[in-house]
């Protein structure tokens, strides 16, 4: 089962959840998408077993076959290419891969060379495989590196998707094939202002989620009242904690130091076992 | 990737001098500028590539037209797009008060020389270019490439 967990805002509580149910599941996988800077291998400092490069798709266009048509250039949504005295001039740091170039010359034109863009690594700790991606410094687009690292996960195991922060394309790219996305919340109204921006991309993807509120104070809380509002389950609360930064901050695993987290942790953990049934015995009825 | 940069700088740096070489204000030259409105009277646009229109000032015919900009909203790749539109609109020369590397590199390409802008104005600008006291763009910005529109 494929649990992914996104928050919209940074800083929210992606890789403390994520890392803490990694533990507390056992003989599972932790896979940091976040390639832009992953930190969760701070946490598990996993046994390095295997390391691989991953290359992004540049368009290469051949001169003598170009006609000059244009069809790439106005085709490109994000302006990668050029047409200038009789040469396509192909922005390499601009293109994100989508080989739609290559798709529409109608001569057969453009073909696609690899571009290093990073690598991932797959480490061990305990019984769990620890994956990281991380995109070289200066890339646009970590897309590649992301599709790689969730492309050969199985379902026989927990596999828990520590996503990037905000709602864009490498996010889309991390959770569509999740089973359930867990939503961070943090109290503030600029957390609640992207949380709100992850709950509508989860329902466009139609992915069952829930939310836990992170970081929770005495008094009101906006996150909390925007997931009773929009009727958003509620799975678990985590207190503000100074004891909770000391740990993270000394990148140590909560639950596996303090028994009281480590329960917190195996009962969000069932409240995901139970949703997750649930929803299937709903897809079941549908 | 730095070394990279560097080198393609110093590469379009030269090639900006050596086109500056040609670009003789006697002769006949198709200037654009970007501007905030369609009016020889207004402002120049303080960026380049979301700048929303382009104005072309022909010196032989002492005339001016103006096109939409439609690179203005692109969601990358603004000044790329932009300086394409220049290039199609056969522009000899850019006065603009500031270009990114990507913009400049296909103006440089395209053998186009950009000139720095001295005031607001449009018709200030013009003015020092026919007397030959506006300066070339020396400083090429690294672009916001992905820091503006998301």
């Amino acid at each position: 089962m494929k649990i992914a967990v996104l928050s919209g805002k940074g800083g929210t509580g992606k890789t403390f959840i994520s890392v803490n149910l990694t533990y507390v599941a056992e003989n599972s996988n932790y896979i940091d998408c976040d390639v832009e800077e992953p930190n969760g291998h701070l946490y598990f400092k996993p046994e390095i077993v295997k390391r691989e490069k991953v290359y992004a798709k540049i368009p290469m266009v051949d001169k003598d076959r170009c006609s000059g048509c244009r069809r790439c250039v106005e085709f490109c949504k994000f302006n990668a290419l050029a047409y200038i005295k009789d040469n396509v001039f192909v922005f390499e740091d601009i293109c994100h891969s989508c080989g739609g170039c290559m798709l529409l010359c109608p001569e057969n034109a453009i073909t696609e060379s690899d571009k290093d863009i990073g690598e991932i690594s797959e480490g061990v700790f305990n019984n769990s495989t620890i994956y990281t991606g991380i995109l070289n410094t200066g890339e646009e687009t970590g897309v590649s590196i992301i599709k790689k690292l969730l492309n050969n996960i199985g379902d026989e195991h927990y596999t828990f998707i520590d996503c990037p922060p905000g709602s864009s394309c490498s996010v889309m790219e991390s959770v569509k094939n999740a089973d359930y996305c867990i939503l961070v919340a943090e109290p503030t109204l600029f957390g609640v202002h992207n949380f709100n921006m992850v709950y509508k991309l989860v329902k466009l993807f139609d992915i069952p989620f829930g939310a836990v509120l992170n970081k929770c104070l005495a008094g009101e809380n906006p996150a909390e009242k925007f997931c009773i509002e929009n009727n958003i389950k509620i799975l678990c609360k985590i207190p503000f904690e100074n004891e909770l930064g000391k740990l993270n901050s000394n990148a140590e695993i909560a639950s596996q130091i303090k028994e009281k987290y480590h329960s917190l942790f195996s009962s969000l953990l069932k409240s995901i076992e139970q949703e997750v049934m649930n929803e299937t015995a709903i897809d079941i009825k549908r | 990737m730095i070394c990279k940069k560097i080198l393609t700088y110093a590469g379009y740096k030269n090639i900006i001098q050596l086109s500056a070489y040609a670009a003789n204000v006697e002769d006949i030259m198709r200037i654009a500028i970007p501007v905030d409105e369609k009016n020889i009277k207004g402002n120049v646009c303080v960026s380049f590539g979301r700048a929303p229109y382009f104005m072309f000032y022909d010196t032989e015919k002492d005339k001016s037209d103006f096109i939409n900009n439609s690179a203005a909203n692109s969601q990358g790749g603004a000044g790329i797009k932009a300086a394409q539109i220049i290039v199609d609109n056969n522009a000899d020369v850019l006065i603009t008060p500031r270009c990114g590397d990507n913009a400049a590199e296909v103006l440089k390409a395209a053998y186009i020389t950009i000139y720095k802008t001295k005031n607001n104005l449009i018709e200030d600008n013009l003015k020092n270019f026919k007397e030959e006291k506006l300066s070339l763009l020396t400083e090429i910005h690294e672009g916001f490439h992905g820091h503006g529109v998301k």
